[in-house]
């Protein structure tokens, strides 16, 4: 699979940064710079833990959130502003919100939800196969939903939550986008159904070329679909590259950490990071994971870092914002740790943070 | 791709019917609401016949065909005014003015209340904030003060009636339109809709309306009952269209002529137990629309 | 004295307007001390019901068969005195959803002190205190954090907060219903990894309710897997995660791939169809709808939990085709 990027390059965060006002009166900053791009035909996954800063990153895609610095490109066209000029942007690119029960009007049946997108850009015509109805057909039809009419006057409430994650997909497949956010499409799903969800987004990128960003806090359904992979850590990109060189050969010290908990992956010795994701208000100093970071164990001098000679580069260097891809052709393996760094020691005793080769 | 027999336009019909009939079902499971329905029916009816059941003839203090204050008798089954006129003939014909003011004062206090309650909760910036201080600011006026003196400003007319009470009472109906949809301003629903590429005005029409919608309903009835009670102390206190004849109008020439006094309580109790009687059906038949539109209220 | 907690036929069905419900159609189950079991399905498989009902929490619509065994007494004839003294002191629960769970106006230390309180009523103010202060402490938690509300707790210290109210009797037996649900993967391990502590200090034994197989065969030595309100598959809960002998649990074990695994690279694993809905279960085995192994036999009768041919033992399914050659 392609994971290089063309010309036609879909959508793109620059240096995206995004800040809300807390009640306290402080700022958290949600994205602290983020690079990031989608072409179509590709599968790119975003994962992290909560409070990583990928749900904001998706809805800044989507220009529900206005970034105060750096910019959201489609086609290599900057976002622009107010409705009428977004609304061309929306027909390109689609989104699937995180909560599938929430996102449907409880008062809209499955056909007006699917309609929706249908009426707002004027698609339906007159022709045969071209009515409105039509288009619903096709698009419930094209997720899954089968036959189509014995979904029209059915309620949220009275479907399933497979279903219902369906009815999103239609609804945004109904516009015929180019990209897709899907924010945990699954997450919310029973397993035997996830797979089928799955299944959809690629069977998707394959017939249609749509290009796929899944926001995702599982591992799995990475390696399941995602051609590329980007580790977000506190509002940062901290690891990025090829879904096979991400999960089999980590760098990150943290993105090590994620995969050493994902319960299948028994070969690795389990790293469990103590505490939770900092809140976004107070980014510590330096490398914004060291407070957890496991290489940098609390500045302990027998430390990873520490035998690298990076301690203090991890205290106090803050690292620079990985970009969207390297300008090295080839190498798309990208990581943002100091221990990576040109000038750092790397011994060769293997450790925790050694990480596993592949195969 | 499958054709499909039905079109849009059928597909809205069949799922507006089922949506009616579901509350309605739902509706009749309100005993109090149902009771209340009833004999908001009966009055809305007698003040529809109001020209078959009694002679308009009977309202013409020139005309008058019985004594001042007599009993009820079987002419008069509930005796006579201070004119001589038919207490029952007054009372059919009070219940149309009375009915009319009350749903045209609604009316308008539900259109302002609605239209400043949704901008004013949708609209995030200075439009909301301005909007919300004036409803906070007329909220804080006290109610009856400020209808006596729109009143006595704007005249006294059957439609100036309506108009006083109305904007006199909208502030309360914005405020819960407001709050409902600040609330439903944040369903994920509405960014699925931005997403799709929904303006301002779809998100307002298609999504928060209609959410919003049922509650507005359900407190119409509410706000009907305080109309005609606040429609009868106008009348009470004298600032009632001169020319008509309505239950606070009846009241307040009860109460100057000394009905209460001399023991006419013919004159007195049946307007007063109809303005009861409207109000509570208004209440009853509001809260069983409440608990339908909003399940939070329903009990397990 | 038999096992820790024994259960005997259980049925359940929940009375609704459409008529019964089945929720659970015969399960047998036993723990020892000391030991975990598992127990994995989704949705409508009746696990949840299964965790009420072990405590007789189960709703008042419930309809309830057969026996549940508690340190050899059965909960569900107990006296209403009796029952009382099982809940917390022999057997307790940590429901799922702890942020819905915890009283949001009340200090963490008095809903810990809670039970101790209800089942020893004369203890003293000082004796609560140590006593909250040790379990917290026995979940990871500082003693400091007992002055908290649970809004000033993250999702996973409120998680570890139900663990320590549901020891603070010092139980046998836990049964924890989706203990990490709706957590990060790192508090995930972090739980499991205090999950799995605790029953090895305490000797505990622990009912492990969960929808995710994969973190079910990480902490426990046996797992069952529920569908439709049956047992279908039961075994070690290394063995039945690397080779599931039920089609319904090799579906469960292939929706979460091993990273690495190049066969599920770009093959999302996954089921067709809906989950089962109880009021219309089918004749015959009622996951034959979505099996794609499923023959005619399938759909006569339903299949019982047995050990099929070649199986190790201990090892069951509720399958007839389990055992044939793949």
């Amino acid at each position: 699979m392609t994971g290089v990027e063309e010309s036609t390059a879909s959508l793109e965060a620059r240096g995206v940064v995004v800040e809300f006002a807390t009640r306290g009166g402080t700022i958290a900053r949600a994205l602290d710079g983020v690079d990031l791009t989608v072409g179509r035909g590709e599968i790119v996954a975003v994962v992290g833990e909560s409070g990583s800063g990928k749900t904001t990153l998706a809805r800044t895609l989507l220009a529900l959130e206005r970034p105060v610095a750096g910019s959201v490109l489609v086609g290599g066209t900057p976002l622009p502003h107010g409705t009428a000029a977004l609304r061309a942007f929306r027909r390109t690119v689609q989104m699937v919100l995180q909560d599938a029960s929430g996102s449907l009007n409880p008062r809209q049946t499955v056909y007006e939800s699917v309609a929706e997108g249908i009426r707002l850009h004027r698609l339906a015509g007159d022709e045969p196969g071209t009515t409105e109805a039509d288009l619903v057909a096709g698009a419930l039809s094209d997720a899954g939903l089968r036959p189509p009419e014995q979904f029209y006057l059915r309620y949220p409430h009275e479907l399933s939550g497979g279903q219902r994650q369906r009815v999103l997909i239609s609804g945004a497949l109904a516009l015929r986008p180019q990209l897709l956010v899907a924010d945990e499409p699954v997450s919310s799903l029973d397993a035997s159904i996830r797979g089928e969800i799955l299944a959809l987004l690629l069977r998707l990128r394959d017939e249609l070329g749509l290009g796929v960003l899944v926001i995702t806090h599982d591992l799995g359904l990475a390696w399941n679909i995602a051609d590329r992979i980007a580790v977000m850590y506190l509002g940062r990109v901290v690891e990025a590259g090829t879904t096979e060189e991400v999960l089999q050969a980590p760098q990150h010290p943290y993105t090590q950490a994620l995969l050493s908990v994902v319960p299948e992956t028994r070969r690795l010795e389990p790293v469990v990071l103590t505490g939770e994701v900092p809140d976004p208000t107070n980014i510590p100093s330096g490398c914004r994971f060291r407070p957890r970071c496991p290489a940098y164990a609390d500045g302990a001098p027998d430390g990873e870092a520490a035998r690298a000679g990076v301690a203090e580069a991890c205290r106090t260097v803050p690292l620079e914002v990985l970009p969207a891809h390297s300008s090295d052709a080839g190498r798309d393996h990208l990581v943002a740790c100091h221990l990576r760094r040109p000038g750092a020691r790397l011994d060769t005793t293997p450790s925790a943070v050694g990480g596993s080769s592949p195969n | 791709m499958t054709t499909t027999p039905l079109s849009a336009r059928q597909i809205g019909r069949r799922r507006r019917n089922e949506a009616l009939r579901r509350t309605w079902a739902e509706f009749r499971s309100h005993r109090s609401g149902l009771v209340g329905l009833v004999v908001l029916g009966g009055f809305i009816l007698v003040a529809l016949l109001a020209p078959v059941l009694a002679d308009s003839d009977g309202l013409s203090v020139t005309r008058a065909t019985g004594g001042v204050l007599e009993g009820p008798s079987a002419e008069f089954p509930l005796g006579t005014d201070d004119n001589g006129r038919s207490v029952l003939t007054l009372l059919i014909w009070g219940a149309r003015i009375s009915l009319f003011v009350g749903l045209l004062a609604t009316a308008i206090s539900m259109v302002i209340g609605t239209l400043v309650g949704l901008t004013s909760g949708f609209f995030e910036g200075w439009p909301g904030r301005i909007l919300f201080r004036l409803t906070e600011w007329f909220l804080v006026i006290p109610f009856l003060p400020l209808a006596l003196v729109l009143a006595s400003v704007l005249g006294r007319s059957l439609l100036n009636i309506a108009l006083v009470i109305g904007v006199a009472s909208w502030p309360g109906t914005a405020l819960l339109i407001r709050s409902q949809t600040l609330s439903i301003k944040e369903r994920p629903y509405l960014d699925r809709a931005r997403v799709l590429g929904a303006g301002r005005w779809h998100l307002m029409s298609r999504h928060v309306l209609p959410n919003v919608m049922p509650m507005v309903f359900a407190n119409t009835t509410l706000t009907v009952a305080i109309a005609i009670l606040t429609e009868t102390t106008l009348s009470f206190l004298g600032l009632g269209d001169p020319t008509r004849v309505s239950w606070g109008s009846m009241l307040d020439d009860a109460f100057t002529v000394g009905a209460m006094t001399t023991g006419a309580w013919w004159f007195i109790v049946p307007p007063g137990v109809c303005v009861v009687l409207v109000v509570l059906s208004f209440t009853l038949v509001g809260q069983a629309l409440e608990e339908v539109v909003n399940p939070r209220l329903r009990r397990r | 004295m038999g096992a820790l907690l024994e259960v005997r036929d259980l049925t359940v069905s929940y009375r609704t307007n459409e008529g019964p419900v089945p929720a659970l159609r015969g399960v047998d189950l036993t723990v020892e001390a000391g030991e975990v079991l598992g127990v994995a399905g989704e949705s409508g498989c009746g696990k949840s019901t299964l965790a009420s009902t072990v405590l007789r929490l189960q709703p008042k619509d419930a309809t309830v068969g057969g026996e549940v065994l508690v340190n050899g007494s059965d909960v569900l004839t107990l006296g209403w005195g009796d029952l009382r003294a099982l809940r917390w002191a022999e057997a307790s629960i940590v429901f799922q959803g702890a942020l819905h769970s915890l009283n949001p106006v009340r200090r963490i230390r008095d809903q810990i002190a809670e039970p101790i309180l209800v089942h020893d009523p004369g203890t003293s103010d000082d004796e609560v205190e140590r006593r909250v202060g040790e379990l917290l402490e026995q979940v990871g938690l500082p003693r400091a954090r007992s002055r908290a509300y649970p809004h000033q707790l993250s999702g996973g210290q409120r998680q570890r907060v139900m663990i320590a109210m549901a020891l603070a009797c010092r139980p046998k037996l836990v049964v924890a219903d989706e203990p990490t649900t709706a957590l990060d993967v790192m508090v995930q391990a972090q739980i499991l990894d205090l999950l799995g502590g605790l029953v090895r200090d305490l000797d505990l034994g622990m009912v492990l309710i969960s929808h995710d197989l994969s973190v079910l065969s990480e902490v426990c030595d046996r797992v069952v897997v529920m569908y439709a309100g049956r047992v279908v598959e039961l075994g070690a809960a290394a063995e039945v995660f690397d080779d599931p002998l039920h089609p319904y649990a090799q579906a469960l074990t292939g929706a979460f791939p091993r990273i690495g695994d190049p066969r599920a690279r770009y093959a999302p694993a996954g089921l067709a169809g809906d989950p089962p809905d109880l009021r219309t279960l089918p004749d015959g085995c009622s996951f034959a709808p979505r099996c794609p192994k499923a023959v005619d036999a399938c759909r006569t009768a339903e299949p019982p939990l047995v050990t099929p041919p070649g199986a190790a033992p201990g090892r069951r399914a509720a399958c007839i085709r389990a055992g044939e050659p793949a």
